[in-house]
């Protein structure tokens, strides 16, 4: 009996752990509510069976347990059965998988009309770059990156000397603008992750890699590192502001371009 | 020339095939220490995977204690904190559940459940174990090293499990690290032939694969896949030894470290984590599959009841096994690989939930209408259930690509695995050492302390990984030597860490009980007989308990029937045993 009333208590104490726990995921501030009602319909589903199985386990040591004189009833196969159970699973499997896709064709078809943020990953640190007047990000090296420009920007790309440049700093965006972070770390793994933003994408040295949010709520928000990265790891935190658009015009007016960072370092721009 | 019969239910004349000579040990060295005895060797693999597998418990209390309280134990830094979790995680993986079901429970019941006097070559089998045994020591061995092990985290990717940033990174740690693991993946293939051939080739008469108990199946197609999927380790493990030695750049490409160009250019890091998860994924159902077949048999001499659907689940075992060789990028949702592989491998992934629920069913169908006897084994057998279930579920979260992207590299998925991989196989082998322990030692295990063991193991370490996932969904990252302030580490999280290290402290106190209760039975144990729970497969039959070096004595048995005959309607036992005579062809087998 303590078995049955124990795995019966299992099954129901999950639930209400499940309803009543305050440890919920952050309030959303990005586009991808799709990604949260995707694990809202997985966990209907996956709740639904967990309970059935482990109460159904339950009912049987209720009813099937050992009493002298009984005997199991000898059944080796139910193909009905089988059958009808592996349809029901098909089903429950495609209820959760399609729309699974579908939220992930839209993760991975960046807008047209997104602009591009670089996030430059590094032991322990996070820096940026926006694109500055001309709406371009110029391209860059591991390479080329010296202590002067320590994101490895190339001097000798036109599109690039208006790039401003934030190192260690707060990154701010726009509300309501689809943004493409695009990726990059000089040295090992990292992985931007904003818990807000529900996105997120390893950084890996070597190659560039990206996701798109568009921004839904302003306010300001703790950027972590969520793949290991060395001992470090927890220290590597930055911040995200959301703007409305005049502040973040305001702010953009402070920052520096990388031809004024140059300047400042005593290196010449090469570039004609 | 053996006779064939041209049916398998007819009856078949006694072994008349002359034995295969074996080696038989003349001394206390080849009988206890390099003995050839499958059984012995299965007992030096399981001895020695139980004992590192306590230093990866303690390993887990200390990381425990940090996320706690952190800052109170102040020998426990950020470097020891990124080592305890490496070695824990590489430990409990390769090194006690690989170890333990295959080089323990396949060494054990392989060669006695098929009617087989040992395993097919078994002075390979011998070696297999001393270089596992070797490969272990290597591993210890970082801990004391200059610079102590690597804390790379236990998927060890480069380029930071090989620079200064990590700890081991730089000195020894890493290098002893992947030398273990190719010293472990050779001990392994020696092994891994034996059983596959001693499956296929050392069968007793008429124990076709389809008469089989799921136990073998489970064993048997775990091992074809750990010899196609551990080369894949194998691989990476010596390039990154060459990256790290001699400096080559597979896995590294051009890096700045600290301000420093280093030499290395033009390698990939995701190509490592492919190599690292086609062997990675494979890896879970190598754990896995032994402990659906233990489980299969568990749940079935338990309930005294025929397994629901043998055939279904051999074949759900075949294509698990084959599935998951496809579904390896589901661990690299957000790593940077191309995101269009997103679609295929979230497709195959949910795919093999499929067959997996299929078992799922057919092992709580076989409890239906059964005759369930809620022994130890059994009740290990219910927890399996419960916790597998649950871990399995929660990967329809993680391999749904989209859903993956908020919950991957967080809390949710430590819980997930440790739920399915940890939890549940650990379930299974706690069941089985319950099970056969009378068959290895002639003795009962205590049956009072069982049932502690039990429920302190089973609730516990459900209330340790059922709410973790919940931490994981406010959003609080894994491999976080201290999270300290942030939106995700509320103060009420801060609390259920707290009562989660309390859990994880109680369920390691339960084991010590478990160990107890293992020495203490081995001499004061209720005497077991040879077939104490009345089972019909061919390690029960055997003429001495425990068994000898040969297993069977003078004749090998003769395999008439299913491994499932129990409660046949008409017969006067609730069980029958394998090798015995179905002169009317009565046995239903698979009810065709």
């Amino acid at each position: 009996m303590a078995v049955v009333l124990i795995l019966a208590f299992v099954a129901v104490a999950s639930v209400l752990f499940h309803l009543l726990s305050p440890w919920w995921w952050t309030p959303i501030a990005s586009n991808w509510q799709y990604i949260d009602n995707t694990i809202i319909i997985t966990f209907w589903i996956t709740g639904f069976v967990f309970v059935a199985v482990v109460l159904f386990v339950a009912y049987c040591v209720l009813r099937f347990r050992h009493k002298p004189g009984n005997r199991a009833h000898y059944e080796p196969e139910n193909r009905k059965l089988e059958f009808w159970l592996a349809t029901l699973t098909t089903i429950g499997v495609v209820a959760m998988l399609a729309p699974g896709l579908f939220v992930w064709d839209r993760f991975v078809n960046v807008p047209s009309d997104a602009t591009e943020v670089e996030v430059v990953g590094q032991q322990w640190l996070w820096s940026f770059r926006l694109p500055g007047a001309n709406g371009k990000l110029g391209t860059s090296e591991t390479r080329d990156i010296t202590a002067e420009n320590p994101l490895g920007v190339n001097k000798n790309d036109s599109a690039g000397l208006d790039d401003i440049i934030i190192q260690g700093g707060e990154l701010h965006l726009p509300i309501g603008k689809p943004v493409k972070m695009v990726l990059r770390s000089i040295d090992v793994l990292h992985d931007f992750y904003v818990p807000e933003f529900r996105a997120k994408m390893d950084m890996v040295p070597g190659m560039v890699t990206y996701f798109w949010i568009t921004p839904t709520r302003t306010g300001t928000f703790e950027v972590l590192c969520a793949e290991l990265c060395g001992v470090g790891h927890p220290q590597m935190r930055g911040t995200v502001v959301v703007d409305n658009e005049a502040d973040y015009q305001t702010w953009l007016q402070q920052q520096q371009t990388f031809t004024q960072m140059m300047a400042a370092s005593g290196e010449p721009q090469t570039a004609q | 020339m053996v006779n064939i019969p041209s049916s398998i239910n007819d009856p078949i004349p006694a072994a008349e095939v002359e034995d295969v000579e074996l080696y038989h040990p003349h001394s206390w060295w080849t009988t206890y220490v390099f003995s050839q005895d499958a059984k012995v060797i299965a007992i030096q693999y399981s001895l020695t995977a139980i004992s590192i597998g306590l230093v990866a418990l303690v390993l887990s209390w200390l990381m425990r204690l940090q996320l706690a309280f952190p800052g109170v134990f102040t020998f426990i830094d950020a470097d020891r904190y990124y080592q305890f979790i490496t070695m824990h995680g590489m430990i409990m993986v390769i090194y006690l559940l690989t170890a333990l079901f295959l080089g323990g429970f396949g060494n054990y019941l392989i060669p006695l459940m098929l009617g087989a006097r040992d395993m097919v070559f078994p002075y390979a089998n011998m070696l297999s174990y001393w270089i596992y045994l070797l490969a272990v020591l290597v591993l210890v061995a970082g801990f004391f090293a200059p610079g102590g092990p690597t804390g790379a985290g236990w998927t060890l990717y480069p380029p930071q499990a090989v620079l200064s940033g990590t700890p081991g990174g730089q000195d020894w740690g890493i290098i002893l690290m992947l030398s273990s693991l190719i010293l472990f993946i050779i001990g392994f293939t020696m092994g891994g032939l034996n059983y596959v051939v001693t499956v296929l080739q050392g069968r007793a008469r008429g124990m076709t694969l389809m008469r089989m108990p799921l136990t073998i199946w489970g064993i048997f197609t775990a091992t074809v896949m750990a010899l196609l999927a551990f080369p894949a380790l194998f691989v990476a493990s010596v390039m990154m030894l060459f990256d790290r030695v001699l400096g080559t750049s597979f896995f590294m490409p051009a890096i700045v470290e600290m301000g420093t160009q280093l030499q290395h250019g033009g390698g990939s890091p995701i190509l490592f984590q492919h190599l690292f998860w086609f062997f990675g994924h494979p890896e879970v159902y190598i754990v896995a599959l032994p402990a659906f077949g233990i489980v299969s048999d568990l749940i079935s001499v338990h309930a005294r009841k025929n397994i629901f659907g043998y055939r279904m689940m051999v074949w759900a075992i075949v294509i698990i096994g084959a599935l998951s060789f496809v579904v390896w990028a589901h661990h690299m949702y957000v790593s940077g690989m191309n995101p269009n592989f997103g679609f295929f491998f979230a497709t195959t992934t949910l795919i093999i939930a499929v067959p997996t629920a299929i078992k799922v069913y057919n092992w709580v169908l076989t409890l239906w209408r059964g005759d369930i006897h809620l022994t130890v084994p059994m009740l290990f057998a219910l927890g399996f259930i419960v916790t597998f279930v649950n871990g399995g579920l929660t990967g329809l979260f993680l391999g749904n690509v989209v859903v993956d992207v908020p919950l991957s590299d967080t809390m949710f998925v430590v819980a997930h695995f440790h739920m399915v991989m940890g939890v549940a196989p650990i379930m299974v082998i706690f069941g089985a050492i319950y099970h056969w322990y009378p068959k290895i030692t002639g003795r009962m295990l205590d049956e009072t302390m069982g049932q502690i063991h039990f429920w302190v193991t089973f609730l516990g370490a459900y209330l340790i990984f059922f709410p973790m996932h919940y931490l994981g969904l406010l959003g609080a990252p894994r491999r976080y030597y201290e999270l300290g302030e942030s939106v995700v580490n509320p103060p009420s999280a801060h609390d259920l860490n707290i009562f989660i290290t309390l859990m994880a402290l109680t369920v390691g106190a339960a084991q010590v009980l478990f160990l107890f209760n293992a020495a203490w039975s081995l001499r004061r144990g209720k005497d077991a007989g040879g077939n104490p729970w009345r089972a019909t497969t061919l390690e029960w039959q055997t003429p001495t308990t425990p068994p000898p070096h040969g297993n069977f004595g003078k004749e090998l048995p003769v395999v008439y029937r299913w491994a499932y005959d129990y409660s046949v309607p008409g017969a006067p036992e609730d069980f029958i045993p394998q090798n015995e005579p179905d002169p009317e062809n009565r046995s239903r087998e698979h009810a065709s």
